[in-house]
């Protein structure tokens, strides 16, 4: 076993994990922290999609022991006090879930996007979240859902949130 | 535009409002099985078959159990002890639980390993030692059928070949006769394919049993959770668990498609070990073994065929389906409907002959036969029905748009009788065809590829028109296991006004927990914001079949509307009674009655209710609740027009689709948001089989494609930008006119696509795609009608 402090949400936490404990399952079940999903044994689908230093990682595919004094932040850490992220706002109000499971790994897939380009392309933010799966939506509405976001951040007009019709 | 007969406060059927649900996922705060954590929890993992055909010579767990925190192996010969090592399937047949003695497919459950941390569970299952006898699988549905095939279930007595049932519908001779005597018949072999739901959430399940109440709590991925319940009290009540000490709790639910509906042996092992050890005992499946093992969709081998006049009027179809099922038919349909409803697949066209037969076989595969978002088998013979008939129209010469225009039924013809026995509720055809053609500018296509097609490049474009049946459905043809698929609707209405409803069906991303609100809403004016679904809970929900095949709305939306119309008739009584006159000088407007010409006397809903608690009349029962089971009349015909242009590389045979116009009819519409939400994901799981998705199997049973990393789920890089429309054709039987959607795009999809490709291709001499139509599937058939000697000479 081996000791290691890291950060999450914010907040110091200390463990003591086996050496090939994964980083998903310490946070899901040493830290009770249950919005990181896991959806497959591959590294493929990015349900488990968190921020490390900044920067999305699945969580399945880090162990615990490397995130040693790492600051991490999961979909629990994404709303502040004065409300919801950009992005979950996004999600919401552009229908960009149905089932939920993998919506947590692709806001956090989603806020490193916009943080490397704050105005992405569609085609950019195709290929920006092709390492994350969702079987329900289709994307079209998670592309809008994170256009919305990338409006909101940088403060242009907001795009209508209604769905279009042919 | 949708019109809305109520307020947007009020938020009832036609507004796109967001959803309910969201707040909860959005922040990580849903409930899945996974989440759930109880005290003393032990982890099971399962020791799973690296054979497809191969008798167990010795299961050793010796070296397992000497793992620290192994507590125990299971094996077929100790649920043997209980009669627990085989279940019946939906469909009568049988499937183990455990082998005792043969493996009949590679990944099928062997042992389960109990331990106290799924770390080490996956240690111990790695230490047990199976020692096997291997024998040559039979992979092939049409050796199957060889008479000197072995015979796979020898389990079974007199059991003397691998035919599993012989199913037809239709009227033969009549068809027969028309094919006869045709101008012109078309004809084609074509495989539907093995693939896989793959929902991003995996089965499992938490089994708890307290030995001191003698009560079990099954927390699991199942989209039907009474019906479960059912299933295990008629499993185990020999054992004691009989229903009332039974309660299945259905969490929430990372994606079904029909995938969660099936009882897996993972569950009953699971619920086994819980029962015998008084610890809670979770199984959570890896996706690899959600790929290998669980239920496949499909797999049908079809040959059909048509038969029409030289200026394009189909008279007949003949559809002839092989069925691999795998080692037992575990699939998931309706009692009395082994193919499903694939009878659907005369189509969306006015002719009176078909005849369709089906048998089935065992082979050395996983079982299932579930729908893969697709309402019972519909896919299969939709893209039969839409593939023959641009096979016709190619045939004759004609357009394959203005074909399908002069063959739809029309508009007026409904309610219209198939010549394989359905009552077509409504549609209007023509209408959608003529606004998905509008939409993608439809002729304006054809003048740029012809243009196109003279300097050398590949594009195409293809239609599908396409019925569905959903809704099952009417309890005089519909049951599970003797259960009728009827659904149900319990609503409570506080005395402030505020309601809870409950229901038999189980949402698994479809918002059902804004939807039926909207639908209360649109009934009883109390604003959808504040009436509460609950699902999911046997011990709290009414009775109910569950989830899939686009069959909630049908049903338990009905019972929603239903129930609420109950309650408002209360609520009539009791506002005649304060505003004193009788009940036939009441109108209702949303939210409230008042008083024929004195729009002043009035009395709303909350007003209404609060009395039911405070002041209701003398002789009325109190309170504010009803209940009802809804027992639909017909199953419901939503129909679709989508049209898909592609664009095809000359020299790498790369497919983009350019693009994808959907005209859905799903009649009344309850959130327009939603319905194009649905429309979306299903056109995903539509592209998903006609160019990427197939399960793949060689000769010694071996899957080659069984992880995320080769088994190919659409990202959003290939999934195109999806439009969408609709054109509205209400259900006339049912109560809101609503026809079920989530599951049409999956259905319409892949022959449109197909029909697109081919069309890019056909002027070469290419008449038919199998799906998934690959880039190297396309460059094999090219190189042989030798496309690549042109371009290089």
């Amino acid at each position: 076993m081996k000791s290691i402090t890291l950060k999450i949400n914010g907040a110091e936490h200390t463990a003591e994990v086996s050496p090939r404990t994964l980083l998903v399952h310490l946070i899901r079940e040493n830290f009770s922290m249950t919005g990181t999903h896991i959806g497959c044994d591959t590294t493929s689908c990015g349900a488990c999609t968190i921020l490390v230093n900044g920067r999305s990682v699945k969580s399945c595919t880090m162990l615990a022991v490397q995130a040693d004094g790492k600051e991490i932040i999961t979909v629990e850490g994404l709303a502040t006090a004065e409300g919801l992220h950009p992005i979950q706002e996004g999600f919401h109000l552009n229908h960009a879930l149905h089932c939920g499971f993998c919506t947590a790994g692709l806001m956090l897939r989603a806020v490193e996007l916009l943080e490397k380009n704050p105005n992405p392309t569609e085609e950019e933010i195709r290929w920006g979240i092709s390492g994350n799966l969702c079987r329900c939506t289709g994307y079209n509405n998670i592309v809008k859902a994170i256009q919305w976001a990338s409006a909101k951040m940088q403060g242009r007009e907001l795009p209508s949130t209604e769905p279009e019709f042919v | 535009m949708i019109k809305c007969k109520t307020s947007k406060e009020i938020g009832g059927m036609g507004h796109s409002k967001k959803r309910k649900e969201d707040a909860r996922f959005i922040q990580g705060k849903g409930n899945y099985v996974d989440d759930v954590k109880l005290p003393g929890m032990l982890y099971m993992d399962i020791v799973r078959s690296p054979y497809a055909y191969a008798k167990i010579k010795n299961i050793d767990a010796s070296k397992a159990l000497e793992i620290e925190g192994v507590i125990a192996v299971v094996t077929g010969k100790d649920l043997e002890k209980y009669n627990l090592h085989w279940m019946p399937t939906l469909m009568s047949d049988t499937q183990m639980v455990l082998p005792t003695d043969t493996v009949m497919y590679q990944a099928q459950e062997v042992a389960a390993v109990i331990a106290t941390d799924r770390y080490i569970a996956r240690d111990g299952k790695e230490a047990v030692i199976v020692e096997y006898e291997t024998m040559k699988p039979l992979m092939d549905p049409f050796d199957a059928l060889d008479p000197d095939a072995p015979i796979l279930r020898s389990d079974k007595e007199g059991k003397s070949d691998n035919h599993i049932w012989h199913w037809e519908v239709g009227d033969k001779e009549k068809t027969d006769d028309v094919f006869n005597n045709a101008d012109v018949t078309v004809k084609q072999q074509m495989h539907i394919p093995r693939i896989h739901v793959a929902s991003i959430e995996t089965c499992g399940c938490v089994a708890s049993y307290d030995k001191v109440k003698n009560h079990l709590t099954m927390y699991m991925t199942t989209q039907a959770p009474h019906a479960i319940r059912t299933v295990i009290a008629l499993v185990a009540g020999h054992v004691g668990l009989t229903e009332e000490k039974i309660r299945v709790i259905s969490p929430d639910i990372g994606g079904g498609f029909g995938g969660k509906v099936p009882v897996y042996p993972g569950y009953v092992i699971a619920i086994a070990v819980s029962f015998l050890t008084g610890a809670p005992i979770k199984w959570i499946e890896d996706r690899s073994e959600n790929l290998q093992a669980d239920s496949f969709a499909r797999d049908y081998h079809i040959t059909a065929e048509m038969a029409g006049t030289s200026d394009g009027k189909i008279q007949a179809t003949r559809f002839k389906v092989l069925a691999d099922h795998g080692y037992t038919d575990a699939s998931a349909n309706p009692s009395k409907f082994p193919v499903g409803l694939f009878s659907i697949g005369t189509g969306s066209y006015d002719y009176g002959a078909a005849y369709m037969e089906a048998d089935a076989v065992y082979t050395n595969k996983p079982p299932g036969g579930v729908a893969y978002r697709c309402s019972f088998r519909v896919t299969e013979a939709v893209h039969a029905i839409e593939r023959m008939t641009d096979m016709f129209a190619k045939k004759v010469g004609k357009d394959p748009a203005q074909l399908r225009m002069e063959n739809f039924i029309k508009k007026e013809d409904f309610p219209w009788a198939s010549p394989t026995g359905w009552s077509y509720d409504s549609g209007d055809y023509h209408a959608g065809l003529k606004l998905a053609m509008d939409t993608v500018d439809y002729d304006g296509f054809r003048v740029e590829q012809a243009a196109a097609r003279k300097e050398g490049k590949l594009m195409g474009i293809g239609i599908s028109t396409f019925t569905e049946v959903v809704g099952a459905g009417p309890s005089k043809d519909f049951d599970i296991l003797g259960i009728k698929m009827f659904d149900s609707a319990e609503i409570r209405v506080h005395p402030t006004g505020k309601a809870i409803a409950r229901f038999g069906t189980k949402s698994q991303g479809q918002g059902h927990e804004t939807t039926y609100a909207q639908i209360i809403a649109e009934e009883l004016g109390i604003p959808m914001e504040h009436i509460e679904i609950e699902e999911g809970d046997t011990d709290t929900a009414p009775y109910g079949l569950g989830t899939y095949a686009s069959r909630s709305t049908p049903t338990a939306g009905a019972a929603a509307a239903m129930a609420a119309r109950k309650l408002r008739d209360k609520a009539k009584k009791i506002a005649a009674h304060l505003l004193e006159v009788s009940e036939q000088d009441l109108e209702w407007e949303p939210g409230k009655f008042f008083v024929k010409g004195a729009p002043e006397k009035s009395k709303t809903i909350q007003e209404l209710v609060f009395a039911a608690y405070t002041n209701h009349p003398e002789g009325m029962e109190g309170g504010f609740e009803a209940t009802h089971y809804y027992d639909p009349p017909n199953l419901t015909f939503p129909s679709g027009a989508y049209i898909c242009i592609v664009d095809i590389d000359p020299e790498t045979c790369d497919i983009k689709v350019r693009r994808f116009v959907a005209i859905d009819d799903c009649g009344n519409i309850i959130n327009p948001m939603i319905v194009q939400g649905q429309v979306h994901g299903g056109l995903t799981q539509g592209i998903a089989p006609a160019m990427y998705e197939e399960l793949i199997y060689d000769e010694a049973g071996n899957i080659l494609n069984g992880t995320f990393m080769d088994y190919l789920v659409p990202t959003a890089v290939e999934s195109p930008s999806w439009e969408t429309g609709h054109t509205v054709t209400p259900a006339p039987h049912h109560p809101i006119g609503a026809k079920g959607v989530g599951e049409s795009p999956t259905v319409g999809a892949p022959p449109a696509i197909v029909n697109a490709i081919v069309d890019a291709v056909s002027h070469l001499g290419i008449k038919h795609l199998e799906i998934p139509v690959t880039p190297f599937k396309l460059y094999k058939e090219l190189k042989a009608v030798g496309y690549f000697d042109k371009q290089e000479a």
